[in-house]
């Protein structure tokens, strides 16, 4: 079984993804010192503790169910302070539960690219997060990739399992510290949402202008199950490529998608998510903002795929140029295998329109503060199904991350 | 009736042989106008003549090119001033088509017409929505976006209740509100141009676009200016203006001042 996975990624060692550039993963290096573990999150140095309160990551550890930090290739803090929630290095999961391999590489297949096949074959932890079933875990764990190391590769494999009735709410921040210049960080992620569970999941990504990073990410919906991602990325990237898929299996499992992009300097980015709605009356929203500016290049994928009976899916790409030699390239598509259910989308992409700066300088503020708010009010997506507390958080985590690049 | 020449004096507006061009079109020629300080004037004109563009000018929104002529606001030369200065100075305007801005709520726009832009929508601004009938959760909306005619006039009308100018410019503010809010509207402009005030001590002016005359029921103008393309075709006392104007339309109104029936 093991044998076969191993066999699979050995084959699709150089086999190029279907997106994005190529990546050199040889170019980055697997050797790296291990870091010493730490007994609390405070006790990050007060160098990176700015990169991490950055990604979202508290480290005073308030108001968090579980925290989770890799720094490099090394898991240096994990703990679950909530009955009913686990918490792990994906390794130590993988030695600790056998049937942990009824996940691995059950919703993304390991041969899908390089990535992929580099993931299995030098795993390099990632994090394993349960919560059991019924328990409600409404405070949200944190968990942390941090890179420190320059030229490294980061190839982390996630696996996120909410089981039957039971409520998940995931901060993920990812972050660099300032001394690195480059760095390649591949993330595997498998999201489980049983019957009647809902997963929460707010990712901010805070990489650096050399970092190169190639997500690979699916989400497996069950009956009732409800799926909630709310991706956030200001701040500079050399390249990232990413296409979530969600795969609503079950009877009216529901998944939304929000993403907001700022993409700056000479960023390549081709980011996206695609929704399978293959149960009977599941639904799928997908909604990014994408704003590009200086010679940043942005492709902004969308795809509902109507496999179901009274299936619903829904499309809303809107993006911003602010710069002529900027690109966004706006791809939503539908595709519909049968009569009964109904697929939408809407995608506009343009300038700030001069009226409305006019109209609030009518009201007093001047073109550069019209220019901001216009900026911020585009960005700003109301996101529904979070709890209050997380939902206060992740605003205020959207507005740091918009004061840095305004 | 008068000499179509500018009283000296002016004491809060002043607009001297002002040609506007939009898109390389003249829409306004030699035009001349001067209010007094405590003084509101109403324009009519039929569609087209160019009565929106003369308060965009007298706002400053590029768009709307002075090609020749001066625009004072208060003594000073504000002809080249952008929009933002202008409004510092103690302009406000109530605008006939204001666009949607996505993700901005109205909340948001009171806040940035009091001075504190990116603050919560708190019991001042919801207190001074209650004075429009308009809901908290009208408040949470994107503003301009899905408006119906008389709400965006209620936004408008908000706005500038937050802003409190001193000059205050309403382009049709009677254009499509229902009778429940027409008068509320009334009464709010009235209040804004501070009208309730003894004539001595009336500080603040206004000039009023109505197309329709409707708003007339509950404001009483200082004068009355009747604009033809793009230029002030007679002046006089508003309700023998407007009474002409609804009986005989406006050119044959004109005709009549010119025989001295507006005459005050
Ligand atoms: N932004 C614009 N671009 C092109 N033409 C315009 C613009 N604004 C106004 N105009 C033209 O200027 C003339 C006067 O318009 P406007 O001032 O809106 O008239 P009113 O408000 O009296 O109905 C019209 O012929 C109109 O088509
Ligand atoms: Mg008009």
């Amino acid at each position: 079984m093991n044998e076969e996975i191993i066999e699979r990624a050995q084959r699709a060692k150089v086999k190029k993804a279907l997106l994005g550039e190529d990546v050199d993963i040889e170019y980055y290096t697997t050797e790296t010192n291990e870091h010493e573990a730490l007994t609390s999150l405070g006790e990050i140095s007060e160098e990176y503790k700015q990169n991490l309160l950055d990604a979202g990551i508290d480290p005073s550890e308030k108001d968090r169910s579980g925290s989770f930090l890799q720094r490099d290739r090394s898991v240096i803090f994990s703990r679950a302070k909530y009955p009913g929630l686990e918490l792990m290095s994906t390794t130590d999961a993988i030695k600790k539960y056998d049937w942990l391999k009824e996940y691995l590489w059950k919703a993304i297949p390991v041969d899908m690219d390089k990535y992929t096949a580099e993931v299995e074959l030098d795993q390099t932890h990632g994090y394993f997060i349960r919560s059991e079933a019924g328990s409600k875990v409404t405070m949200p764990v944190q968990s942390c990739l941090f890179i420190t190391s320059d030229k490294i590769r980061q190839n982390v494999h996630n696996i996120v399992i909410a089981e039957e009735n039971s409520e998940l709410h995931l901060i993920t921040g990812c972050s660099v510290s300032h001394t690195v210049d480059s760095a390649l960080h591949l993330g595997v992620s498998e999201f489980y949402v049983k019957k009647g569970a809902k997963i929460t999941f707010t990712m901010v990504h805070n990489w650096g202008g050399g970092i190169e990073v190639r997500p690979r990410s699916a989400v497996v919906i069950e009956d009732d199950g409800v799926y909630i991602s709310n991706y956030i990325l200001m701040t500079p990237v050399k390249s990232l490529q990413m296409f979530p898929t969600t795969y609503c299996v079950g009877r009216n499992a529901r998944a939304t998608s929000q993403s907001i992009v700022y993409a700056t300097n000479d960023a390549k980015i081709d980011m996206g998510s695609r929704a399978v709605l293959q149960g009977e009356g599941s639904r799928a929203e997908i909604i990014s903002r994408v704003i590009a500016t200086d010679n940043a290049k942005v492709i902004a994928r969308g795809d509902v795929f109507g496999e179901a009976a009274d299936a619903k899916g829904h499309i809303e790409c809107r993006g911003l140029m602010l710069s002529d030699t900027a690109t966004i390239d706006s791809i939503p598509e539908l595709k519909a295998t049968r009569r009964d259910l109904e697929l939408s989308h809407e995608a506009a992409v343009g300038k700030i329109a001069e009226e409305e700066i006019q109209y609030l300088m009518a009201r007093g503020l001047s073109e550069d503060e019209a220019t901001s708010v216009i900026i911020r009010g585009f960005l700003n997506v109301d996101i529904t199904g979070l709890p209050d507390a997380l939902a206060k958080e992740t605003k205020k985590m959207f507005d740091m991350s918009l004061e840095k690049v305004m | 009736m008068e000499a179509l020449t500018t009283p000296i004096g002016c004491k809060m507006l002043e607009i001297k042989d002002l040609t506007v061009e939009v898109e390389g079109k003249e829409i306004i020629s030699d035009f001349n106008l001067c209010i007094e300080r405590g003084e509101v004037h109403v324009l009519f004109g039929p569609n087209g003549c160019g009565k929106t563009t003369l308060l965009m000018t007298i706002l400053g929104i590029p768009a709307y090119k002075v090609k020749k002529g001066d625009i004072t606001f208060n003594g000073v030369d504000i002809t080249d001033f952008p929009t933002n200065e202008r409004v510092k100075l103690g302009m406000g305007m109530s605008f006939q088509h204001p666009p949607e801005i996505r993700g901005v709520k109205l909340g948001d726009m009171v806040n940035i017409a009091l001075g504190r832009k990116g603050e919560k929508i708190d019991e001042s601004v919801i207190e001074l929505a209650k004075k429009l009938n308009i809901s908290v959760d009208f408040l949470n909306r994107d503003v301009n976006l899905g408006f119906s005619g008389g709400e965006v006039k209620r936004s408008e009308i908000l706005q500038l209740l937050a802003q409190a100018p001193s000059f205050l410019m309403f382009d049709e503010p009677d254009s499509g509100v229902d009778v429940e809010n027409i008068e509320l509207i009334g009464d709010l402009m009235n209040e804004l141009m501070g009208r309730d005030e003894i004539l001595s001590k009336r500080e603040r002016s206004g000039l009023i676009i109505t197309h329709s005359g409707f708003i007339l029921n509950y404001i009483k103008p200082d004068r009355a200016h009747v604009m033809l393309n793009g230029r002030i075709a007679c002046s006089g006392i508003p309700e023998e203006v407007a009474k002409h104007i609804m009986k005989e339309g406006f050119e044959r109104c004109v005709k009549l001042c010119g025989a001295k029936v507006c005459a005050e």
